[in-house]
């Protein structure tokens, strides 16, 4: 899982049956300074998140498993609302992704 | 998943049963401003979109669970066609 901010959202009109009725969210990766790393991308909210807010999300197969037993095509899913985060003293360069 | 941005088709003549009478978009990644951000890639339509548009594109396994995809060797597949971005940063 990854922390992210919601930076904003998306409407599609046309879309697969089984996306009907998600939130999608566009989601900026975070790094342990809270800056964006990495290229922004669509999840859909089994959270409730909105934006502005930080969150954690799951990539893959696995981001359908909170719509279950419905099965919708997405790869990306915001699980989870941050309250609060830190990171214990300096993070080394090489622990960064 | 991403947005990107179709820019054309592909046809292929010879190529897997399981992909036959399905619709192969080029597609290339744009960041939530419409700009394009990374290469090119293949993705199956199964929402009836069109050179020009902004799409939804749905990679990895994930790709299988498009309507009409199942059992089909896709690794990406447009799901939506977008009609607005909203980004506020």
């Amino acid at each position: 899982m990854q922390v992210a901010r919601v930076i904003g959202d998306v409407v599609a009109t046309r879309k697969d049956e089984a996306l009907t009725g998600l939130k999608l969210l566009v989601v900026q990766p975070l790094d342990p300074e809270r800056q964006p790393v990495g290229r922004a991308l669509v999840a859909a909210d089994a959270a409730g998140a909105g934006v502005g807010e930080e969150v954690f999300f799951v990539r893959g197969r696995e981001a359908a498993f909170p719509f279950y037993p419905a099965e919708p095509p997405v790869d990306a899913a915001i699980v989870g609302i941050v309250d609060h985060w830190s990171t214990e003293g300096a993070v080394p360069k090489e622990g960064r992704r | 998943m991403l947005l990107a941005k179709v820019v054309g088709t592909v046809v292929a003549t010879r190529k897997d049963p399981r992909l036959e009478s399905q619709k192969l978009l080029v597609v290339r990644p744009v960041d939530p401003s419409g700009k394009i951000d990374g290469g090119f890639l293949v993705a199956v339509d199964t929402v009836d979109a069109g050179t020009g548009e902004t799409v939804l594109i749905v990679s990895g396994s994930s790709a299988r669970m498009a309507s009409g995809m199942k059992d089909c060797p896709v690794d990406a597949a447009i799901v939506g066609i977008i009609d607005q971005i909203e980004v506020s940063d």
